[in-house]
């Protein structure tokens, strides 16, 4: 599944970083009546240096997808079948205890909303050294130290006097950053970054990403990006997958979806880019709504709002195809035999 | 989020039968059986329940040594059968009770459609005046308005009404507010309705199910206020068989240990207000998952 | 952050104002105020006589100054009873009714946060319907009957305890927790539901994803976030109690506030009764201030909003 414009060059060596297979995450409400498949049969494969970036309209189950990596999901949640390997070790069965020494140590992730994600109780400094002092038992002081190293490294001016302060006493890019500097805080292979920069103002954005970038690239990490923003994939990533009502519709190397998108959501999702200085126009300039996650329609979901959506994408759900080497999409149009026959559109 | 809600709810109520189906059985059995005791009193009452017999003191209820059938729940300090005592007592906490509640909630929910309709100094003056009295004791503020208008039942629910108003006002005002942004009253307002006729016909019914959950949890707390009252003397005057008063006279033989002039008003008092909050939680819950928070 | 202040400072004097006028305006309902005012069985002239100390024969808005004017300099009448003014009154039963509700609230804090946070912690499960039932309990089940209960339980039946009167700890015990009972679910059901708005917070999702283990999660992130409403409200209902406490006082015959008001009701005596309203709705009034204040100091975002 993976191609050569991808830059890890052990790959059939190792076992790749990330492996997920046929993940499925679905919310079920208390009375169990009504089940959202918030994420929905989804495979990926991601290498030591990658850049995965995932799109999708809003409640299409990125951030589902991330938290249920991390196994963080809340109550509702259940991972109901697939694997995740991570290092070729599946996470989906580990126990709890086992599942914590991953995360925040393996695995990092950086939240949607930097206002929210720090305790307004506790110092900078002690909350960034938190996971040193989990995971490696450093002490209150060195765990201090090196918290003033990793502000440093995310470029906060001053950090030995901001480790001192409270988190209201930063701005929103700051908060960001050092929401930044606790993903990264424990040196983990993988960091996931869930929509980093949607709250920010457009140059603190642009100095976000290429901080983050310049992360990426100093510790080979793997990083999973999510995002509305296409623009940003393309600054930012390698590899693209395209989420839409749970599912992933589509998958690449973002070079080759972007010139040859195989599945008519992305066509759609590329025409509508904004671009960087456009940050408030989202991904919403595709016509109608997206489906109601709980009651699915028959067959595609796309199908209600795909320009080219014909009769059996009502009744029958499109499985994965592959129409390029390294690229899959989830359209019956790419099915090798509609394609053989070349009749529909 | 709430517009499904309520939609919801409004489906539910066609089908009665399926919302009849999961009704909190036991709360709604007791406060039947409250009510039926309330309104037949006359007839299932074997004694009146303001007159005794002082030969007949104290007797204890009649599982007890010295108690007999005649006095199933036993006698008081002037002799009177308790259990009559206590079926006229509903009475007197379902009339209190349910008077007080529906006054309370005409007059606070008109206002807070008004308040929040209108807005402006109409509102600054409501919702000042709602925040005044709210920070006021209920209690306190209650036991005041008696000392000043005197005991009677009638007085009892005036001071309740004037107490327990603002709760109403207060949060059926928060949905005016947001109903008022809705569509379906700016197209009203935009066909030239009047102010009153979109209060009356656009606003109250879709308020009205919030000041139904409100007003069966604020049952409980009246029938709390109205026995506290009473208790105190400042409620339900004294002969009267209300179970405040019963209570109040029942301190005379706490000390001696006749348990069941504090026991039986007093379970009487817990029985009804616990079903009428069960009962409340599940209308909340039913109706109106907005009030949750309360 | 001063305009915010300044603001809620005008709105509690309004308040106040409303206050004043609401009783002024009540007393004058029933007609004539001179028959509240005097003591019972007091003459024709004694009527007079109060009519015209207090302005009653001049036009309503004079009365209304005049009340305020005494209001002002601190004057609530004078107790007919006691033959005392009635602040003084007020004054030397106010350490009785602060202890007694500093050690019922105490009890209801210890009962309702702990309660409250198992609920949350295991929402929807055994201990949360537990919590719940005895929440719903606490409120259904009036303080004077938990009083009489008590009463007949420990002092009746088990003769541990004395039945009313104050002086030493034991006295204490049994007003308090009948008092605290009541609060002991309100503050559970404010723990419950604060812990699980911080439960379900993005930095409790971030101390997660950091790998702390669970009780980390809850003991450090989540229960100092989830107190501070708690806090607050029991710093209001210290207060609260104060002025709530007047049935459990009575039952118990503990010499507090709620006593003196419970008095000045069976003796007819209205000053006394008009100056508890008084003190205590100001009270009230200013604790909310206060709060607000502080809370504006504390929470930066109300300080950004202003
Ligand atoms: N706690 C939850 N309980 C039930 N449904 C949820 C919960 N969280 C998210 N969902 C549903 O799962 C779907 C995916 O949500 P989410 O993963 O947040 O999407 P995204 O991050 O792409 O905006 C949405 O339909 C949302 O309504
Ligand atoms: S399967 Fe059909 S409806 Fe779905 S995206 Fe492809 S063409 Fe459109
Ligand atoms: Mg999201």
């Amino acid at each position: 599944m993976l191609n050569s414009t991808r830059n890890s060059a052990s790959s059939d060596v190792m076992p790749p970083l990330l492996e997920l297979r046929n993940l499925s995450t679905h919310y079920v409400s208390a009375s169990g009546s009504r089940v959202v498949r918030a994420v929905d049969d989804v495979s990926l494969t991601l290498h030591a240096g990658d850049t995965v970036g995932i799109v999708g309209e809003s409640g299409s189950g990125k951030s589902s997808l991330a938290l249920t990596l991390l196994r963080v999901l809340p109550p509702a949640g259940r991972i109901v079948s697939g694997q995740m390997l991570l290092d070729g070790d599946d996470l989906v069965p580990k126990p709890e205890n086992e599942m914590r020494r991953i995360r925040g140590k393996k695995i990092g992730m950086i939240l949607q909303d930097p206002m929210a994600s720090l305790n307004p109780l506790f110092t900078i400094g002690d909350q960034v050294g938190e996971p040193l002092r989990e995971h490696e038992g450093a002490s209150r002081s060195s765990a201090w130290k090196r918290a003033i190293g990793l502000l440093k490294s995310v470029r906060i001016p001053s950090p030995e006097t901001r480790v001192t302060q409270y988190p209201h006493e930063m701005s929103g890019g700051m908060r960001q950053r050092i929401v930044g500097a606790i993903g990264i805080s424990c040196e983990p292979r993988l960091l996931i970054a869930d929509e980093p920069t949607t709250s920010l103002d457009l140059t603190i954005q642009l100095q976000y990403l290429n901080l983050l970038r310049d992360l990426q690239k100093e510790h080979n990490l793997g990083l999973i990006f999510i995002t509305h923003n296409l623009g940003i994939v393309a600054k930012m990533c390698n590899f693209l997958a395209v989420m839409y009502a749970g599912k992933m519709v589509e998958s690449g190397p973002v070079s080759q979806v972007f010139n040859n998108p195989a599945h008519p959501y992305t066509e759609a999702l590329l025409s509508s880019i904004p671009r960087m200085t456009e940050n408030r126009r989202r991904l919403t300039a595709i016509e109608g709504q997206p489906p109601d996650m709980s009651n699915l329609p028959p067959g595609c979901a796309f199908a209600a709002r795909c320009p080219r959506a014909f009769d059996r994408c009502r009744t029958e759900e499109p499985p994965v195809f592959t129409p390029a080497p390294g690229q899959t999409a989830r359209c019956w149009l790419v099915a090798p035999e509609s394609r053989a026959t070349g009749a529909v559109s | 989020m709430s517009v499904t809600a309520r939609d919801t709810a409004v489906a539910n109520a066609g089908s009665v039968r399926e919302w009849l189906r999961d009704v909190p059985a036991i709360p709604f059995l007791i406060l039947g059986c409250i009510a039926f005791a309330a309104i037949f009193a006359d007839f299932l009452a074997p004694y009146d329940p303001q007159f005794g017999s002082l030969t007949d003191r104290f007797k204890p209820p009649f599982w007890q040594h010295g108690g007999s059938l005649a006095h199933i729940f036993g006698t008081d300090h002037l002799g009177r059968d308790v259990y009559s005592r206590l079926i006229f007592g509903a009475r007197v906490s379902m009339v209190v009770g349910f008077t007080a509640v529906i006054v309370s909630g005409v007059i606070g929910t008109v206002l807070g459609i008004v308040s929040g309709y209108l807005g402006g100094w109409v509102d600054q003056v409501i919702m000042r005046l709602t925040d005044t009295w709210l920070a006021l004791p209920a209690l306190t503020f209650a036991i005041f308005l008696a000392a000043i208008v005197g005991p009677s039942e009638m007085n009892i629910v005036i001071i309740l009404a004037a107490v327990y108003w603002t709760r109403y006002a207060r949060i059926v005002r928060g949905e005016v507010l947001s109903l008022k942004e809705r569509e379906f009253v700016r197209l009203a307002v935009v066909a030239g309705c009047s102010k009153i006729s979109i209060m009356r016909r656009h606003i109250l019914p879709n308020v009205v199910n919030s000041s139904i959950v409100l007003a069966t949890l604020m049952l409980g707390v009246v029938i709390v206020t109205e026995a506290s009252l009473s208790f105190l003397g400042v409620g339900v005057p004294p002969p009267k068989p209300a179970w405040g008063v019963m209570l109040s006279d029942g301190k005379q033989g706490l000390m001696v240990g006749y348990w069941w002039l504090t026991v039986m008003p007093g379970v009487c008092i817990m029985l009804m207000v616990l079903s009428a909050n069960l009962l409340g939680d599940w209308l909340r819950v039913k109706l109106d998952p907005q009030l949750r928070q309360l | 952050m001063k305009q915010f202040i300044a603001r809620r400072i005008g709105y509690s004097l309004l308040s106040l104002l409303l206050l004043s006028l609401t009783i002024f305006l009540f007393i004058r309902l029933t007609g004539d105020p001179a028959s509240l005012l005097a003591e019972p069985g007091a003459s024709a002239a004694d009527i007079a006589a109060i009519q015209k100390k207090f302005g009653l024969d001049q036009p309503v808005w004079y009365q209304y100054i005049y009340f305020m004017g005494n209001l002002l300099r601190g004057d609530l009448g004078e107790s007919f009873y006691y033959q005392t003014p009635v602040l003084e009154l007020y004054l030397s039963r106010l350490p009785n009714s602060l202890l007694l509700a500093s050690v019922a609230m105490s009890f209801s804090l210890l009962l309702g946060i702990p309660t409250g946070i198992l609920a949350a912690v295991r929402v929807g499960r055994f201990w949360d319907t537990v919590g719940k039932f005895f929440a719903l309990l606490g409120l259904s089940l009036p303080s004077f009957l938990v009083g009489l209960l008590l009463i007949l339980f420990f002092s009746v039946y088990l003769e541990w305890l004395p039945s009313s009167g104050s002086g030493g700890f034991l006295n204490l015990l049994m007003p308090a927790f009948a008092l605290g009972w009541y609060f002991a679910a309100a503050h559970m059901r404010l723990t419950r539901s604060s812990m699980l708005e911080v439960m379900g917070s993005e930095y409790i999702k971030l101390a997660r994803l950091k790998g702390l283990p669970e009780f980390k999660v809850i003991a450090k992130h989540a229960f100092k976030n989830a107190l501070i409403p708690v806090m607050t409200l029991a710093g209001i209902n210290l207060i609260n109690m104060i002025n709530v406490a007047v049935v459990v006082e009575t039952v118990f015959a503990w010499p507090g506030i709620g006593r003196l008001l419970y008095e000045g009701i069976s003796f007819r005596d209205f000053p006394i009764v008009q100056g508890v309203v008084i003190i205590g709705g100001s009270m009230i009034v200013a604790v909310n201030l206060l709060v607000d204040i502080v809370y504006a100091f504390v929470d930066p975002r109300i300080r950004l909003e202003a």
